[in-house]
């Protein structure tokens, strides 16, 4: 199918485009940007005058709930989801139940995305079995299988010892490991350790649970030179670590999620369960330098962290409530709230969304590394097209996620997606859903 | 941010959930209420008809009987009728949710909840969910709140000591555990007490507590020093194994109270604990069997505070 998208302001911040033009796709392929010859006979036009045409948005955390949790999400209610969100990639961590830690698991959920037809899904396998943090799992077989990186998720390894093999062995093939930083003992509370938490009687993550674990992750990784990308940080002291390990010329990378970029522990008000996320919502000065660090760059990707619950989960007390919320509808305009608050220029704003959580999975995406998040001339047409005008608030109900829990109800955010594209096919057309 | 959820749009209290954001006059109110009730405790017949065919269901998810009993006895004495009910061995051990419990209760049309969890936040949750003419009263959520043992302390200071304003309050022991303390800490707060220490060492009294207003001293000498209350606090068997102390002597030869201790604060000092107290732990025989305890006054007046406080709440409508 020929596709011409008209008049937008394009938008990518990978090539540094930003004016207004054509894009026109052919067979699932870009096959002109900002010009395009007249003798281009399109099957079907998108008028894009007064919208943004950008690269279709690259999440990298989102749980599908499949398999295991389809009582909390299906995939086609979360791809549903991705595409209305504008997001035409998305890597899933591994725990689900079972755990992704089988070839034959990888491929089953690749092969129920792939015929679903909407975004495109990228699962991390497990970094040891059952994340039981114990005994390794066949990393190759795995990423033959479709894995782009090898995780332990929500679960610590506290095993210091297995950490360090699982990195050496992972550095040997080039693998990447995700890993979120937190200590397995200091890190179980939940809500962040501060005058807030200790008032309200709720128990603490304090930051060193973060920096204690950055500091032993920065250690193994000078020592077996492997990759490793952080994920989800959540404060200033950790995001100073890492900082420095970049200046060092460490080879990590690190996200941030919508719901720590705007949210503190004030927010969780009286004891709302929307607000329990993990890493919790930390203090004002953790949330300015999460904003800076990721307008700098020092925080490479923004994620939505998206993880449906069953209202049964939330409707609980604060600590019993399953932690988690639904983002992937949200993370453009919340990526795009924050650029207008700080005053970020849109294309860092953008890249935070595209090209740079592209970057971190890196080779694992294998041809598509070339030209996923970005807009050019031969590369994979995925494409988001959204209304810079059509403001207005988050309502939890209307979300297309089997999951209904946002700490964002009601929050005004600047944008909505019109379209979204995905191998130049239309997954989202906000005007015909 | 929502609405505080414990006052209705004028300000009334609906329900008594947390002392934090309680305002001034309610406390007030709410203690001379207790005063004209106390009473009502030395008469021959003592009940008086304010909750009337009225049902006060005590729900209590975490065991207590000291609690549960002196709210029994405070609806009975409104002539309320009282259901209690021991949901941590029923309901909950069946598998059934907070939620469908309250639901159920609300049925047989309850028209008060009293509320103990052994999670902070449980009682709001229930406040949020439940109609609204059934009022809710916490009697304890996890580390959070006691409410009515936070009033029940105001009321025995003011009791013994009138004004608030002039006084130096040391509270002592396990407080980053305890839900009594930071009642009391807003209260006292509240009330206008320009002195308030946290007393206790450092794995059971956390820097951040500064940021309630207290002044946090792990020298239990510093900690007394001039007080004119001494409220101490009952330290849990879990917490006197592990990593939090060593043991419950050598607890009790750094913080707990002994005469030679006590000597420190002013003369007329008050020592108080809301109970049940470890004799040779937190606090000496001496010294809670001595001519300044008010414990036991403690518990008469905690009667008469719950009597206030549900013929307050029962008295406003959402």
């Amino acid at each position: 199918m020929k596709v011409l998208i008209r008049n937008g302001r394009i938008v990518d911040p990978a090539t540094k485009r930003d004016e207004v033009g054509d894009l026109a796709i052919a067979a699932g392929r870009i096959v002109g940007v900002g010009r395009v010859s007249a003798d281009f006979e399109p099957e079907r036009t998108i008028d894009a005058t007064g919208l943004v045409v950008m690269p279709g948005l690259v999440d990298l955390a989102v749980r599908l709930r499949e398999p295991g949790h389809e009582h909390e999400g299906m995939l086609e209610s979360e791809m549903a989801a991705a595409v209305a969100g504008g997001i035409t990639s998305l890597v899933c961590p591994p725990d689900t139940q079972p755990v992704l830690d089988e070839p034959g698991l990888v491929q089953m959920l690749k092969f129920r995305a792939h015929n679903l037809n909407l975004a495109r899904v990228y699962p991390l396998g497990a970094l040891t079995r059952g994340l039981q943090g114990e005994v390794l799992t066949a990393m190759a077989e795995l990423t033959a299988a479709g894995c782009v990186g090898f995780s332990q998720a929500e679960v610590a390894c506290k095993d210091t010892l297995v950490l360090h093999r699982a990195l050496q062995y992972a550095a040997t093939f080039g693998y990447t490991t995700w890993l979120r930083p937190n200590d397995a003992w200091l890190g179980n509370g939940v809500a962040a350790k501060g005058a807030l938490a200790t008032r309200m009687g709720l128990s603490g993550v304090p930051t060193i649970a973060e920096t204690i674990a950055l500091a032993t992750i920065f250690e193994l990784v000078r020592d077996t030179g492997a990759r490793v990308h952080l994920c989800r940080l959540s404060s200033a002291a950790g995001i100073e670590l890492v900082r420095r390990a970049k200046s060092e010329g460490l080879p990590v990378t690190c996200d941030v999620s919508i719901n720590n970029l705007h949210l503190t522990d004030v927010d969780i008000g009286y004891f709302d369960a929307a607000m329990r996320v993990t890493p919790p919502l930390r203090q004002q000065r953790d949330r300015d330098a999460i904003r800076a660090g990721l307008a700098d760059g020092t925080i490479d990707a923004l994620v939505s962290d998206h993880t449906p619950v069953d209202a049964d989960a939330k409707t609980l007390p604060f600590a019993e409530a399953e932690p988690g919320a639904s983002g992937l509808e949200l993370l453009l305009g919340l990526a795009l709230k924050w650029g207008a608050q700080d005053k970020v220029p849109l294309e860092r704003t953008l890249a935070t969304v595209t090209s740079a959580p592209v970057a971190v999975i890196g080779d694992a995406l294998g041809s598509l590394a070339a030209s996923a998040g970005r807009l050019v001339e031969g590369g994979v047409a995925d494409v988001c097209v959204y209304d810079p005008a059509a403001h207005g608030p988050v309502m939890p109900a209307a979300l297309r996620s089997q999951g209904k829990h946002t700490p964002f109800a009601g929050h005004e955010l600047p944008a909505r997606v019109r379209y979204t594209l995905v191998a130049g096919q239309v997954a989202h057309d906000a005007s015909s859903s | 941010m929502q609405r505080n959820p414990q006052l209705n749009k004028s300000g009334e209290l609906i329900h008594l959930l947390s002392i934090d954001g309680l305002p001034r006059a309610v406390l007030h109110q709410i203690l001379d209420t207790a005063g004209t009730f106390l009473s009502v405790n030395d008469r021959e017949v003592k009940k008086v008809p304010l909750l009337r065919g009225k049902s006060v269901f005590n729900l209590f998810f975490e065991n207590s009987t000291r609690t549960r009993t002196t709210f029994e006895i405070a609806a009975k004495r409104l002539s309320a009728d009282v259901i209690n009910l021991d949901i941590a061995r029923s309901s909950a051990a069946k598998g059934e949710s907070l939620l469908d419990t309250i639901a159920n209760l609300s049925a047989m049309h309850a028209d008060m909840f009293v509320v103990r969890h052994s999670e902070s936040g449980a009682p709001y949750l229930i406040a949020q969910h439940c109609a609204p003419h059934v009022h809710v009263v916490n009697a304890g959520d996890g580390r959070h709140q006691h409410p009515t043992q936070g009033l029940l302390d105001m009321y025995t200071i003011r009791h013994f000591k009138h004004d608030f304003t002039k006084l130096t309050v040391a509270i002592v022991g396990d407080i980053v555990h305890s839900r009594v303390a930071r009642s009391d800490i807003h209260a006292l707060t509240t009330l206008g007490v320009p002195e308030i220490r946290a007393v206790g060492p450092k794995t059971l009294v956390p820097g951040d507590l500064a940021a309630m207003g207290v002044r946090v001293c792990h020298d239990m000498k510093e900690g007394i020093a001039g007080a004119d209350v001494i409220i101490m606090l009952r330290l849990q068997n879990e917490r006197m194994s592990g990593a939090m102390l060593p043991s419950a002597a050598e607890f009790f030869k750094s913080y707990g109270l002994t005469p030679d201790k006590l000597a420190l604060a002013k003369p007329d000092a008050i020592v108080m604990h809301p109970g049940p107290i470890n004799r040779g732990v937190e606090i000496d025989s001496d010294v809670a069997d001595g001519k300044q305890s008010v414990i036991l006054p403690q518990v008469t007046f905690g009667i008469a505070v719950r009597m206030a406080v549900m013929s307050i709440i029962a008295g406003n409508s959402a």
